[in-house]
C-alpha cells in the first residue's frame, strides 16, 4: 500500500540525523580552533551558514517541485513543494536569529544592514511569508495548488536574484569568515562541511516527518468518511494542500449509482437523438 | 434575421476548426477594451495620481522640509510610485474577475499570453501617465535640485522600473485577484518582489537628483534592471496560463 | 459523427464530485437539456463542455476534439451563455460586442445583424450598467452566437428574459436555431417541449437519461424532491 512508503526510511534517516547533529556539534565546540578576532563567537559561523545555505536551497527546491506540480497536476508534488517551502521558512526564521545574534556579538547591533545574507534573508522571508496566506485565501483546492506553484517558481527564482541584486548593493563587504569557504583552515573546513551535512539530513528529516504525518491524516479522514458517510469529516478550510494517496479508495467511487427505472424505456444510454 | 441562422451546417463538424485570431490582434483587441474602460470609469490613473501628489505634501510634513535632494528625493520617489502603482495594480483585472471577462477570453480561439502582454502593457500606460503627473509635481513641491539636466537619465530609469513593475504586477495581479482577500494579497506579493527594483532604481536617480557630483545613471545598475525585466517578463511569459484555466 | 461524446465525465471539487461518471452522445442538430435541483452539476458540466474547466476523469470529445488535450481546437467553436452575461457593465452593448468580434476575428457587420435580431440597436450606445437585466441577457444571446458556434451551450437562458424577449431570441438560440445545443433548465415544460434527450442530474450524478419523448413530467419534478 501505498502509506508504507511514506514512513520507510523514517527511524533510519532520524538515528543518521542524531548522529550528524551530534558529530557537529561535537567538532564544532572541540574541534574546530578558535577564530583569531571573533573567538568563540566565531562558532556560530558552524549553524548560521549551513541553515542559510540550506533554507535557500529548501526553497528553490520548493520552486522545483512546484514546475513537476504545474507539468504533471499531480497533487504529490504540491504537497511536496508546500512542506520544502513551509520548513525552508522556518529554516529561514533561524538563519535571521543566528545572524542577529552573530550581528549583536560582532558590532554591537542587532540588525545591520550591510551584511547582504542577512538582508536578502529578510526580503525572501517577507515574500514566503504570504505564501501561507496566498493558499489560505483560495477555496477551490485545485485553484489553490496551482496558484501556490506559480508563486513557488516566481519565488523561487526570485530567490538568487534578490541575492545578487542586495550584494550588489551593499558597498562594503563586512569581515566575515562566511562566503568564502574555499580558503578555510583545514580544521574550520571540516566542521564547515559536517555541520551542512547535519543541517541539510535535518531538513530532509523534518520534510519526511511532516509529509508522512500529512499522509496519515488524509488517509485517516478518508477513512472516517468512509465509515460515516459523506457528510462527516469534511475538511475545514485550510492552507495545507491535502492530496489523498493514490492507492486510496475515494470515498464513494467503485459503487455506480443505478439508474432510475423508468430510464429502461426503450432507450439505450446516451444513443438517443 | 434569417441571415442569423446557422450558415454552413454542412460540413462536418471534425474538418473544421475555428479561424485563429493572431496574437497582435488579441493583444490589440484586449488593450483597447482595457484603456475603453479606463477612459470610461477613470478609476485607476486618476487615483494613481492623485495619491502621489498627496503623498509628496504628506512626505513635506513628515520630514518637515521645504526640499530634500539625493539619496532622500530618490527614496522619496520610488516610495510613492510604488505605492501608488500597487493602487493600479489591485484594480488591474478586478472588472475581469468580476464581471466574467476572464471566461469571455478563455471561450476565445487565442493564444492565452495576449491577456499578459496586453495587461502589462496597459499597466505600463497607467504607470506612464502616473510618472507624467508625479515627477513635475515632485519637483515643484520637494525637489532641490531642477530636474532638467537629469531627465534622460531620469527617463531612461523611470522606463525600465516601469517595464518590471509592470510585468510583477501583472502577474501578481492576476494571482490576488482570484482570492478572497485580494486588497490584501497584492501589496503583500508584490512589494518584496519589487525591491530588487527600488534597489536599482533608486541608486540611479540618487546621483541625478543630487546638487553636487551629479552624474548620469550608472550603467551597472540600469543594466540588473533590464536583466531583472527580462527574468521576471520570461517567468511570467511561462507561467500566466497556470493563473487563467481552471 | 456526434457532437458530444462523454463517458465516465468526473470533476471534483476539493474532495467532493461536482461531477461523477456522466456519460451522454449527442448527435448534431439535436438538443440536450439538463435537468436538476442547483448544485446538481448543471453549470459544471457546460463549463467542462466550454473547455473552462477541466475533465479530472472520464473522456469527453466536443466536436471531434478530446478534452482537456485538444481543447484550443473546440474554442471559437462554442457558444456559452452562462448565468453572468460575460460582458463589461462600463463599457456599452457595441463595445462590448466588438471586443469579442475582434478575439473571435468576426467581422464589424455581423454586429449591427446581432444587435437588430435581438432589437438592441437603438441602446447600443449605452453602457451596460444603465440597462436592464433582461436587455443585458439579449445583448448576451448575441454574444454567444456572434461566432456562429457549432455547439451552444445555454446555463437557463431564458431566466432573465420576458416572453416577447424569448420569442425574440429564439432563432437564434431556440430550437428554430437548429444548432446542436446543451441547455441546463428548471422548466419541466418548457425544457421538455425543446429538448430531443433528457439528462437528469442529482449531486453531480445521472439520475435520468433518455429521449423526451420517453419522459414524463413527473419524473423530472421527481429529480428536484
Amino acid at each position: 500500500m501505498a502509506s508504507r512508503s511514506y514512513g520507510k526510511g523514517l527511524r533510519a534517516l532520524s538515528i543518521t540525523t542524531v548522529l550528524a547533529m551530534t558529530a557537529a556539534l561535537a567538532l564544532t565546540f572541540f574541534y574546530a580552533p578558535l577564530e583569531a578576532e571573533q573567538g568563540f563567537l566565531q562558532k556560530i559561523f558552524y549553524v548560521h551558514v549551513p541553515l542559510a545555505i540550506v533554507a535557500l536551497c529548501g526553497f528553490v527546491l520548493g520552486g522545483l517541485f512546484a514546475i513537476q506540480h504545474l507539468r504533471t497536476r499531480d497533487p504529490r508534488w504540491d504537497m511536496r513543494s508546500y512542506v520544502a517551502i513551509h520548513m525552508a521558512l522556518i529554516f529561514g526564521l533561524a538563519t535571521l536569529i543566528t545572524g542577529a545574534i552573530w550581528a549583536k556579538g560582532s558590532w554591537g547591533h542587532w540588525w545591520v544592514w550591510n551584511e547582504p545574507t542577512l538582508v536578502s534573508f529578510l526580503i525572501v522571508f517577507l515574500l514566503y511569508a504570504t505564501y501561507q496566506p496566498l493558499r489560505f485565501a483560495i477555496e477551490d483546492p485545485e485553484r489553490q495548488a496551482r496558484y501556490a506553484s506559480v508563486f513557488a517558481v516566481t519565488a523561487g527564482a526570485f530567490v538568487p536574484l534578490n541575492f545578487i541584486a542586495v550584494r550588489m548593493s551593499t558597498a562594503f563587504v563586512h569581515p566575515r569568515v562566511l562566503g568564502s569557504t574555499s580558503n578555510l583552515p583545514g580544521p574550520m573546513r571540516l566542521t564547515f562541511l559536517i555541520s551542512l551535512a547535519a543541517i541539510a539530513l535535518l531538513y530532509a528529516t523534518l520534510c519526511k516527518y511532516e509529509l508522512t504525518a500529512k499522509h496519515t491524516r488524509a488517509q485517516v479522514r478518508a477513512l472516517r468518511r468512509r465509515l460515516a458517510g459523506e457528510t462527516a469529516g469534511t475538511r475545514g478550510r485550510s492552507a495545507a494542500p491535502s492530496a489523498l494517496p493514490e492507492g486510496a479508495q475515494r470515498p464513494g467511487s467503485g459503487q455506480p449509482e443505478t439508474l432510475a427505472p423508468s430510464f429502461g424505456a426503450g432507450s439505450a444510454p446516451g444513443t438517443v437523438g | 434575421m434569417s441571415a442569423t441562422v446557422g450558415k454552413d451546417a454542412a460540413a462536418p463538424p471534425a474538418q473544421r476548426m475555428a479561424k485563429r485570431v493572431g496574437l497582435g490582434r488579441t493583444v490589440g483587441a484586449v488593450m483597447r477594451k482595457e484603456l475603453l474602460v479606463e477612459l470610461r470609469t477613470l478609476e485607476s490613473v486618476p487615483a494613481m495620481s492623485l495619491f502621489a501628489v498627496t503623498t509628496f505634501v504628506i512626505f513635506h510634513f513628515a520630514l518637515n522640509r521645504g526640499s530634500v535632494e539625493g539619496d532622500l528625493a530618490s527614496g522619496i520617489l520610488w516610495v510613492t510610485l510604488l505605492f501608488a502603482a500597487i493602487l493600479g495594480v489591485n484594480r488591474l483585472f478586478v472588472a475581469d474577475a468580476e464581471e466574467g471577462g476572464f471566461d469571455g477570453f478563455l471561450l476565445a480561439p487565442v493564444d492565452r499570453s495576449a491577456m499578459l502582454i496586453a495587461k502589462g502593457l496597459t499597466l505600463l500606460v497607467y504607470l506612464l501617465a502616473l510618472e507624467i503627473v508625479a515627477v513635475p509635481a515632485f519637483s515643484l513641491l520637494l525637489l532641490g535640485p531642477s530636474v532638467g539636466p537629469a531627465l534622460g537619465g531620469l527617463v531612461a530609469t523611470l522606463l525600465l522600473a516601469d517595464v518590471g513593475i509592470a510585468v510583477i504586477g501583472t502577474m501578481v495581479a492576476a494571482m490576488a485577484v482570484r482570492t478572497r482577500a485580494r486588497d490584501l494579497l497584492g501589496p503583500l506579493l508584490s512589494l518584496p518582489l519589487f525591491v530588487p527594483i527600488v534597489i536599482g532604481a533608486a541608486r540611479c536617480t540618487a546621483p541625478l537628483l543630487a546638487y553636487a557630483h551629479r552624474t548620469g545613471p550608472s550603467g551597472r545598475w540600469l543594466a540588473t534592471l533590464g536583466v531583472y525585466d527580462l527574468v521576471f517578463g520570461l517567468i511570467a511569459y511561462a507561467l500566466f496560463d497556470f493563473l487563467l484555466e481552471d | 459523427m456526434p457532437v458530444l461524446e462523454v463517458e465516465g465525465l468526473t470533476r471534483r471539487y476539493g474532495e467532493r464530485d461536482a461531477l461523477s461518471e456522466v456519460c451522454l452522445t449527442l448527435a448534431e442538430g439535436r438538443t440536450l437539456v439538463v435537468f436538476g435541483p442547483n448544485g446538481a452539476g448543471k453549470t459544471t458540466l457546460l463549463r467542462v463542455l466550454a473547455t473552462l474547466l477541466r475533465p479530472h476523469a472520464g473522456s469527453v470529445r466536443v466536436l471531434g476534439s478530446g478534452l482537456p488535450d485538444e481543447a484550443w481546437a473546440v474554442r471559437g467553436r462554442v457558444g456559452l451563455l452562462a448565468h453572468e452575461p460575460l460582458l463589461y457593465r462600463e463599457l456599452t452593448a457595441a463595445q462590448n460586442l466588438r471586443y469579442h468580434a475582434r478575439l473571435h476575428g468576426v467581422g464589424e457587420e455581423r454586429i449591427a445583424e446581432l444587435l437588430d435580431a435581438v432589437a438592441m440597436s437603438r441602446r447600443a450606445d449605452e453602457p451596460l450598467r444603465t440597462l436592464s437585466r433582461g436587455m443585458v441577457q439579449r445583448i448576451a444571446v448575441a454574444r454567444a452566437v456572434l461566432h456562429d458556434p457549432e455547439l451552444l451551450l445555454l446555463d437557463e437562458p431564458y431566466a432573465n428574459l420576458d416572453p416577447a424577449a424569448i420569442e425574440l431570441v429564439s432563432p437564434l438560440i431556440g430550437p428554430a436555431s437548429r444548432r446542436t445545443r446543451v441547455v441546463a433548465s428548471h422548466d419541466p415544460g418548457r425544457g421538455l417541449a425543446e429538448a430531443d434527450v433528457v439528462l437528469g442530474l442529482r449531486a453531480g450524478r445521472p439520475a435520468l437519461l433518455a429521449a423526451a419523448t420517453s419522459v414524463a413530467p413527473a419524473e423530472i419534478t421527481e429529480l428536484y424532491r
